[in-house]
């Protein structure tokens, strides 16, 4: 556990080195003052239902960006060699470099709530989706991140991971939508399967553990898989 | 401190090393030379558990590498060849990353030392990036040596240095003796003869020779031996005594596995028959007795014409 505390905080320190986290938060924070704003003269609603599912979306592109370097960096410049040649278990470094990115994350999340505070301000929005929201958000950003780090594991090459990424994120957040062509049994576990079925519940306020079970098995699944890939390069 | 056992490896189909079988004991510094796809990195890939064999077995300090995987990463120090550092980190910040996931105690310390000990204390604040080969290069030895480690691996550690930094490099790794056992890679002979109490010759993925420096010398500079295998193995002083007592012989050693000897002699004087002769009047009983083959020689000269292709400074 310590490892992998240890891992993501060089992680994290190494993404506020390059330029890609400034970028990428300075572009969340911009599109989505732009979307409160939008959304908030056209409904004159206090909510922030419209904004998360817009954040939703665009993190769908966001999360792989944000873990391309993660793994993939690491294999190109052969620093893995290093790292898997510490005393650490490689579930240990896989971890750590998925929480660096969730922290990231985190911090964005908290950024955004400047838009709560100024419904607030000016009006008396409804805190029970806005929480419920929030916990939505997280789980989902981890999960879409974990997605993110699982084809970064893939490759040595981090264009090819935030591409396959992107496929793989928007694939699974689509894949419920086949469903309402199918019927059967085959349209429901389509259906359970869709990263988007699970989310709008917590933007109307409903916080369904089922749902926060699901978006958590993803993430460990995921973060399995990139594991053992990172095992089987060991074999190579 | 090292022992490997029957060390395989295959890539697919293809073989990088096979039965690889030597050890290297307390406080030696083992030179690993062979020309380039030798399986040297491999080998030391397999040492530092970056990498499980196909087959057999490695030990370092008691643990194997692959079963006891993270005991055994905890007594190694391992410099990858082309040393593979985080461009974007400042020197003491990596030492100090390297440092906690290894739990090195009074880490600030240690690491003032450490870069005390390879030079690069004037270089703490620089970024990796900026190094010159020759400072990354000691970047990864003291990245290497922090956790003061029983083992120390290091993968061609002068490879691209200037000749300059290849003897500052040659001296730290003197300086490492006894204090560690270290196993070190090169395709360049001198290199590995003048740091190294015992070198290991592989070729094609097979050890070829295996022997001190100056054995390696006396062979290339025309002495002669002889290999000599007694069943039973029997007392090793008798037998170096009566062998040495022989006109034309220059030195007796006993070889890697008990009832074995190494005998060299004065070149042009084939001592053979008396030793024969000698073996039997002892009652000893003789197993085989050869002369060693020249393809040594061969690898040699490939080594040698390799070094020579090689531009001094990189």
């Amino acid at each position: 556990m310590r490892n992998m505390w240890i891992i993501a905080r060089r992680e994290l320190g190494s993404y506020f080195i390059s330029p890609i986290a400034y970028i990428v938060v300075a572009a969340l924070i911009a599109l989505t003052s732009n979307f409160f704003s939008l959304i908030l003269f056209f409904s004159r609603e206090a909510t922030l239902r419209y904004l998360f599912s817009n954040l939703t979306t665009i993190m769908l592109f966001v999360a792989p960006i944000l873990a391309m370097r993660l793994l993939a960096e690491e294999q190109r410049s052969g620093t893995i060699e290093l790292l898997l040649t510490s005393p650490v278990n490689d579930w240990e470094v896989v971890w750590g470099k998925w929480l660096a990115s969730f922290i990231l994350w985190l911090f964005i999340l908290v950024l955004t709530l400047i838009y709560p505070f100024i419904l607030k301000v000016y009006g008396s929005p409804d805190w029970g989706p806005i929480i419920s929201g929030y916990i939505g958000l997280i789980v989902v950003g981890g999960t879409l991140l974990a997605i993110g780090v699982l084809t970064s594991s893939l490759t040595q090459n981090q264009i090819v991971a935030a591409v396959l990424g992107v496929v793989f994120t928007i694939g699974f957040w689509i894949v419920g939508g086949g469903s309402s062509l199918l019927s059967g049994p085959l349209a429901s576990v389509l259906n359970y399967l869709s990263l988007s079925q699970h989310i709008n519940s917590f933007y109307q306020g409903v916080i369904d553990v089922k749902n926060i079970i699901y978006y958590l098995s993803v993430i460990f699944g995921a973060l399995y898989i990139a594991t053992r890939v990172v095992e089987i390069r060991r074999w190579r | 401190m090292i022992e490997v056992e029957g060390l395989t490896k295959y890539y697919g189909d293809f073989p990088a090393i096979e039965d690889l079988t030597f050890k290297v004991n307390k406080g030696e510094i083992l030179g690993f030379l062979g020309p380039n796809g030798a399986g040297k990195t491999t080998t030391m890939r397999i040492l530092s558990g970056y990498m499980p064999p196909s087959a057999g077995v490695a030990r370092v300090s008691g643990y194997d590498v692959f079963k006891q995987s993270l005991e055994a990463r905890r007594h190694i120090g391992y410099m990858p060849e082309n040393v593979p550092l985080y461009g974007e980190m400042r020197v003491a910040a990596y030492l100090d990353y390297m440092g906690s996931l290894r739990r090195v105690r009074n880490r600030r310390q240690r690491i003032t030392e450490v870069m005390e000990k390879v030079n690069i204390t004037d270089q703490a604040d620089a970024r990796i990036a900026t190094l010159s080969k020759g400072y990354r290069q000691r970047v990864g030895m003291a990245q290497a040596l922090l956790h003061n480690p029983d083992i120390v691996i290091l993968d061609e550690p002068t490879i691209g240095l200037d000749p300059r930094q290849i003897i500052d490099v040659r001296r730290l790794i003197r300086g490492l003796q006894g204090e560690h056992t270290v196993i070190l890679s090169s395709h360049i002979l001198p290199e590995v003869s003048e740091v190294s109490t015992r070198i290991v010759i592989i070729n094609h993925g097979h050890i070829v020779a295996v022997d001190t420096p100056e054995g390696l010398t006396a062979l290339l500079s025309g002495g002669e031996r002889v290999h000599i295998e007694l069943r039973g193995a029997p007392p090793v002083e008798k037998v170096v005594s009566a062998l040495k007592a022989l006109p034309s012989v220059n030195k007796v050693e006993p070889g890697e596995r008990a009832g074995q000897f190494l005998l060299l002699y004065e070149q042009g004087k084939d001592p053979r028959p008396l030793v024969a002769r000698t073996i039997v009047q002892n009652d000893w009983d003789l197993l085989e007795l050869h002369y060693t083959t020249l393809s040594l020689e061969d690898i040699f000269l490939q080594l040698v014409v390799n070094e020579e292709e090689q531009p001094e400074a990189a």
